[in-house]
């Protein structure tokens, strides 16, 4: 069992846990994942590392609430348990000869991406952070960005705060004008990742997307996680997450993505079903 | 002395087409009558080549005496000398290529059936022994087990048997291995790997699950840990795909997914919280025991049809006989001699938010021949030019083999690994090339089975306490 030891409302669907984990917290690394199960009958989780402080032993962890297991994860309180927590699994972000860089982050994509924007600052590299939300209400971690880029854009899909419009958009204006990065890094939902790498390609950034595909084990037995990079079939859990954004194929990733979304729906109505008897 | 039985005693099974739609056990197991009378058929060799045959040497004649004498205990005693997992051995062994091969009886008759005895000795062993273990003295050494299936729960048993201190690593939220996760509840009831797992507890074995060796902890800070010798038993790693087109079209599996979420996530119950397909019509592509549990879960989970698509005859097969006839029996069709060439998906190009794009709808298929034999001596498959088909199917599931895992060996340095990425062992004694390091089963070998991987797990621990007594003398 391992223990809440703190949990935050980032906004109305996301949650942020500190798990206490000491073997998990000593090893992890910005880029890597963990698999948790929050109850006994439970679905395997596999959530990106979202912080780690090895000294208290604990791993955060950032989710959003979309479906039954994450509900349950989310009906947890401060102080109570869950049955389950393994990691860190896939490889961490390759940080190697990268003095600058820049970070894009999407939605809850931002938990992850917080940690990496974190340990190139650590490492003395220049930080460019783009930070995109639907809303709002929905933008997370604002202020922990701002403390660890070089300069932050923050961007909302309804221009309800920040500037109008999508992250690509700053991101290509940033190449434009001359901003030369040793390496982008995209972390967010498919489709902005896609479109990430179609706005770096022409002009040749590297740039590196983090993956997080439907898996069981997370260590390379059932194969769940595989996708297409490069014409070959790689495994997410222990290939990557991350992996070179020019060779992955996104298409294919965003139809296997969508393999249990009737299912998904279908439990989904039956929890919230369950909660309006409850309310009755 | 009475005319010998020709035939072995009929297995008790549940109703063919009653258990194809359901997840209890097929094989319903020897009553004690049943089991004597079969043990009287057994002639008690002097030469017992029926042991010879058995990769972890049970002394068969002498465990059948006892079953002839009703004294089940006392086999289970005899069984238990050689074997950690009885209850488990007894019914997912090859019996037919190993110890019943060898069986006098079967050089003119069929041969006794020594598996189905082990299976009731276990059985009524399980049901009805109410002593208490208790743990052996500790001799203060500390051995750490990677994995916890039939290699590492054997080399885990024998070791504690013999007063050291083990701690099993398991990556998953359970122990068992493939017990667990690949095996099926219909073919080994979940409740008998938990008393078996409950049974090396008693004897004092620790068992950490949600530990990846290769992540959370390396086996280089297992021996910093205070572990003096450690035995890597992590089992076969990432599944095997054809590279053929249409392998990532929804609706496709590899046989450990399919099995995975079915078996570890209870996805077969209606209660469970994990998704899994529940296909009209299911192509199972290989032939291995693997492949036939794949095919059987996908009939008990509602599916109209399911074929097994192997590429040689039924004489090559590798699966377990019983297997293969207990499929044939429930409906299972084999596509024998055709080989797949792409799986097919639906796509409609004037709506690509069709909720129906991108998943499976056929597999097409080659037939094959055979022609020379390959090195192993199988006679290879040769594809018969212009003769593909398609099947029309909405899941795949490959069940073709795995590569090793590879994160122990990304991890542990001056562990030497061969061109396939198996760990290089001393067949005899299960050593590695890094000291106090042995491994065995599918880490080593690549995809076997459940015997030889406890077989592979006992010949460690004997060469780990003979290791370990040397250095500590």
């Amino acid at each position: 069992m391992y223990k809440i030891v703190k949990k935050r409302q980032l906004n109305p669907t996301v949650t942020m846990m500190d798990i206490y984990a000491p073997l998990v917290a000593k090893k992890a690394q910005a880029g890597q994942f963990i698999i948790l199960r929050a109850d006994d009958d439970g679905e395997r989780i596999p959530l990106t590392v979202a912080g780690y402080d090895r000294i208290n032993g604990t791993v955060k962890i950032i989710f959003q609430v979309v479906g039954d297991s994450t509900m349950s994860l989310n009906d947890k309180k401060e102080g109570e348990y869950i049955s389950d927590f393994v990691g860190p699994l896939g490889k961490p972000t390759e940080t190697e000869g990268i003095r600058k860089v820049c970070i894009v982050g999407g939605g809850v994509g931002c938990a992850i991406a917080l940690p990496v924007a974190q340990r190139f600052k650590e490492l003395g590299a220049e930080v460019h952070s783009i930070i995109g939300f639907r809303n709002k209400d929905l933008v997370i971690l604002e202020d922990e960005f701002r403390a660890c880029s070089d300069r932050l854009t923050l961007m909302t899909d309804d221009g309800s705060y920040g500037t109008k419009g999508v992250v690509t958009a700053p991101l290509k204006e940033a190449i434009e004008s001359g901003e030369k990065y040793d390496m982008v890094i995209a972390i967010g939902p498919l489709v902005m990742m896609k479109f990430v790498v179609a706005t770096t390609k022409p002009y040749n950034v590297p740039t590196t997307v983090s993956m997080n595909p439907i898996m069981i084990d997370g260590t390379g037995m059932c194969g769940g996680c595989r996708l297409t990079v490069g014409g070959k079939t790689k495994f997410a859990c222990v290939d990557g997450p991350d992996f070179n954004g020019f060779e992955v194929d996104f298409d294919e990733a965003m139809l296997r993505s969508t393999m249990y979304s009737d299912f998904e729906r279908h439990e989904r109505e039956e929890h919230c079903n369950l909660f309006k008897k409850e309310a009755e | 002395m009475m005319a010998i039985q020709p035939k072995k005693h009929e297995m008790p099974v549940q109703d063919a087409n009653v258990r194809a739609r359901n997840f209890k056990e097929v094989a319903l197991g020897y009553t004690p009558e049943i089991a004597v009378a079969e043990a009287q058929r057994c002639l008690n060799c002097k030469n017992r080549p029926c042991v010879e045959g058995c990769p972890v040497n049970i002394a068969i004649p002498d465990f059948i005496t006892k079953i002839k004498q009703g004294d089940f205990e006392g086999a289970y005693g005899i069984i238990s000398q050689s074997s950690s997992l009885p209850a488990v051995c007894g019914r997912v062994c090859p019996q037919e290529t190993q110890c019943e091969s060898k069986c006098t009886l079967g050089i003119k008759f069929e041969p006794v059936g020594i598996g189905r005895l082990e299976r009731f000795v276990a059985d009524y062993h399980n049901a009805n022994f109410k002593g208490k273990i208790s743990a052996p003295e500790s001799n203060g050494h500390r051995v750490a087990v990677v994995g916890s299936g039939p290699s590492g729960l054997a080399c885990a048993g024998d070791l504690a048997k013999k007063g050291y201190k083990v701690t099993i690593f398991e990556a998953l939220h359970l122990a068992g291995g493939v017990l667990v996760y690949g095996i099926p509840e219909f073919r080994l009831p979940k409740a008998i790997v938990s008393k078996e797992v409950e049974t090396l507890r008693e004897y004092g074995v620790d068992i950490e699950t949600n530990v990846v060796i290769g992540k959370t902890l390396t086996v280089d800070e297992l021996f910093e840990n205070g572990y003096e010798a450690v035995f890597i038993g992590s089992g076969a790693g990432l599944p095997r795909f054809m590279g053929i087109p249409g392998e990532s079209l929804k609706g496709v599996y590899s046989a450990n997914e399919f099995l995975t979420r079915s078996n570890l996530m209870k996805a077969y119950s209606k209660d469970s919280r994990t998704p899994i397909m529940h296909a009209r019509k299911v192509a199972v592509v290989g032939g291995g025991n693997v492949a036939m549990d794949a095919a059987r879960t996908a009939l008990r989970l509602g599916a109209e049809k399911v074929y097994i698509i192997y590429r040689r005859s039924m004489a090559e097969i590798p699966a377990r006989k019983e297997e293969v006839e207990h499929a044939m029996e429930e409906g299972i069709e084999f596509d024998i001699l055709r080989n797949p060439v792409e799986i097919i998906g639906y796509n409609n190009p004037d709506d690509r938010r069709d909720p129906k794009n991108g998943f499976v709808t056929g597999i097409k298929v080659i037939k094959c021949e055979l022609g020379e034999p390959d090195e192993r001596g199988r006679r290879r498959p040769v594809e018969v030019k212009g003769s593909e088909y398609v099947i029309d199917v909405d899941c795949v599931i490959m069940s073709i083999g795995t590569s090793p895992n590879p994160l122990i060996k990304n991890t542990t340095e001056g562990l030497a690994v061969n061109s396939h990425g198996g760990i290089i062992v001393e067949e005899e004694t299960g050593k590695t090339s890094k000291e106090g390091v042995y491994a065995g089963g599918d880490a080593v070998t690549g995809a076997a089975t459940v015997i030889l991987a406890m077989g592979a797990g006992k010949t460690a621990a004997k060469a780990i306490d003979e290791y370990l007594s040397a250095k500590n003398k």
